[in-house]
């Protein structure tokens, strides 16, 4: 996985506070000019992560490079990260102008440059005419915009964001994602950034690293992710998913037929598990379909009733209890055309969704 | 009802502690030399009191101690409070509970335990050991005063700091320093009034040749309490109204 062109790479990185592991023998690299996001639920080690690579948190075990260079044991103030810490960390006393120039003050730049440089990083994140202000004086997404500007302004390698945006209402949210993936790639600089956020995760990154309790649970593109969690964690964290308990019966050239939830289906998809093998069979709701069922007779694989439809704009949302009494939610756009799309509740309906978008993961 | 109740209730309280400071500020303009009845508007027991060399001198020793005192007492007891805020070390628990004790603990122990070091080790009772005495009991207040004002600082500033390149002394010296100088500077201001109208332990360590004003105060007073005193108390409340409106403002968290 590593290569030359690694900017940050952590090699068995385990970390405890007073015993309780908290980081656990954890691999990662990340490569130059990549938007990589670190997510996780609250508590998972996403912080401790971070900080370890900034040098603010001193690994137990393992090693830091960054550049290609060991920093394992070189202090923050030497190493080429930034951070932009959660609660922004302002300097009460100090201007926003003297906030951003702090950086490049500490390490001696000429007084000419400071004043460029932090004017370019302030007009960067539109705050040009906010210099003269004290932190305590603006809203909450414009100390967003200084801690930024404060961290980019000495141009480091890569910039480390822990959970920036969680504390900004939901459109300066969205608002504020747009800006930071328009700034990363202006600047080319690489983002760690860190969010329990799946939506945000998804739409932000290049790469989106899945941890929980210390470990990685999974680290692939945004679309990987969603569409193929590699265990039960990752299905569930990133996005609603619907479970469904299945037992593979027949294998025929690698594909299968298998019993879903009491009901006989066949999977179109290549699965690499044998007869007898107990399964999940995970379906994310957009992925299915709800048919009506129109002939009482005929043999539908799944079955439900509709216990409740929510009408969501772009989408219907129905929630359907299966003949086995397992609960699903099926997504399903509008389909202009269809004037019998509409279901009641108490109806039966056929349950299907896109062949060979479900995915299987061993039950355990 | 209940509301003239309650102000009722506090303006007493208020008035229990007031009125004999207001009383006092009047009787120290009272022409009567005893008091009791209003003869008229006067200064000339402010005029008596420059004229009074001994006291004026006790006065200059006072303030001069005070001031020495609360200096050093705020250097040592603001550095102690980074010590204690910034860095661990061995021993760190035992260390500040025993800043809490020495603030706790009676006058008249340290006084005396003072006065016995000082002959153990041979030092003459007078200005040395006045001094040094003052700053010992006044480095906990201090460390005490700005450990407070610390507390509610973010740690990830410092953190900020360093990962901005800041080297450890720089962090202190750009980021921690100026955050709590407010509180260093109501630190000076309490050690200040502390030792300003400290009589018990000042009573033991100080010699005959080095008189201060409370001391000079106390012994004047056991002959009755003469206008002098009342027109030196006033300009003292006065003196320390100031300093404690100022160490108020000061401690006021910026909005
Ligand atoms: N300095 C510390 N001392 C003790 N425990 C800590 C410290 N920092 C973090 N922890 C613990 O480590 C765990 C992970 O914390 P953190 O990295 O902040 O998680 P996240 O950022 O993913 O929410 C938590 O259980 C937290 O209580
Ligand atoms: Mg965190």
């Amino acid at each position: 996985m590593s290569s030359a062109n690694d900017i940050v790479r952590l090699e068995s990185i385990s970390k405890s506070f007073g015993g309780h592991g908290v980081v656990h023998n954890l691999d990662l690299c990340i490569k130059d000019g990549e938007f990589v996001t670190l997510l996780g639920p609250s508590g998972c080690g996403k912080t401790t992560l971070l900080r370890i690579i900034a040098g603010l948190e001193t690994q137990d075990y393992g090693r830091v490079f960054i550049g290609g260079k060991d920093v394992s044991i070189i202090p923050p103030n030497k190493r080429e990260v930034n951070t932009v810490f959660q609660s922004y960390a302002l300097f009460p006393h100090m201007t926003v102008y003297d906030n951003v120039a702090f950086g490049l003050k500490m390490s001696k730049v000429p007084k000419d440059e400071i004043k460029e440089r932090v004017k370019e990083a302030l007009d960067t994140v539109m705050l040009g005419n906010f210099a003269d202000r004290m932190p305590q004086n603006l809203s909450g997404g414009q100390q967003q915009r200084v801690a930024i500007a404060r961290a980019i302004v000495k141009r480091p390698k890569v910039l480390l964001l822990d959970e920036p945006l969680s504390a900004l209402d939901f459109k300066l949210r969205k608002q504020m994602q747009t800006e930071l993936k328009h700034i990363q790639r202006k600047l080319g600089i690489t983002f760690v950034f860190v969010t329990h956020d799946q939506e945000e995760a998804l739409s932000m990154s290049d790469r989106v690293v899945v941890m929980n309790e210390g470990v990685i649970q999974q680290d692939g593109s945004p679309k990987e992710v969603y569409e193929n969690p590699k265990n039960m964690f990752v299905a569930k964290f990133v996005g609603e998913i619907n479970v469904l308990q299945a037992v593979i019966e027949k294998t025929i050239n690698g594909k299968l037929r298998a019993n879903v939830e009491g009901r006989q289906c066949r999977l179109t998809k290549k699965h690499t598990y044998v007869e007898g093998d107990s399964v999940k069979l995970l379906l994310r709701p957009e992925d299915i379909r709800l048919e009506h069922i129109k002939d009482a007779d005929s043999d539908y694989p799944l079955q439900g009733i509709i216990e409740e439809t929510t009408y969501k704009g772009a989408t219907l949302d129905s929630i359907v209890r299966l003949d086995s009494g397992t609960v699903i939610m099926a997504s399903e756009f509008f389909d202009e055309d269809d004037p019998e799309f509409e279901y009641k509740t108490g109806e039966k309906v056929a349950v299907k969704w896109v062949d060979g978008w479900e995915v299987l993961l061993p039950d355990d | 009802m209940m509301r003239t109740l309650k102000i009722g209730y506090s303006s007493l309280v208020y008035a229990f502690l007031y009125v004999p400071i207001f009383v006092l500020i009047v009787y120290s303009f009272n022409a009567s030399k005893f008091g009791t009845t209003w003869q008229g508007f006067t200064l000339k027991w402010y005029q008596n009191l420059l004229e009074n060399t001994s006291l004026m001198t006790a006065a200059g020793n006072s303030v001069l101690v005070a001031t020495l005192s609360a200096t050093c007492a705020t250097i040592i007891g603001s550095l102690a409070a980074v010590a204690f805020y910034r860095y661990t070390f061995k021993g760190k628990k035992v260390i500040m509970s025993l800043v809490y004790i020495l603030m706790m603990a009676p006058d008249i122990v340290m006084g005396i335990s003072l006065l016995i070091l000082f002959v153990t080790i041979h030092m003459e009772p007078g200005f040395i050991t006045l001094l040094l005495s003052h700053i010992t009991f006044n480095i906990p207040f201090v460390a005490v005063t700005v450990m407070s004002r610390m507390k509610g600082f973010d740690k990830n500033l410092f953190d900020a700091a360093g990962d901005l390149g800041a080297t450890e002394f720089q962090t202190v010296r750009h980021v921690l320093f100026p955050m709590m100088l407010p509180a260093v500077v109501a630190g000076w201001l309490l050690a200040f009034t502390l030792s300003m109208d400290d009589v018990i332990i000042s009573f033991f360590v100080t010699g005959p040749d080095f008189e201060i004003l409370p001391l000079r105060i106390y012994s004047m007073v056991r002959l009755g309490v003469k206008p002098e005193v009342n027109a030196l108390c006033t300009i003292m409340f006065t003196l320390s109204l100031v300093i404690v409106m100022i160490s108020q403002i000061l401690n006021r968290e910026k909005k």
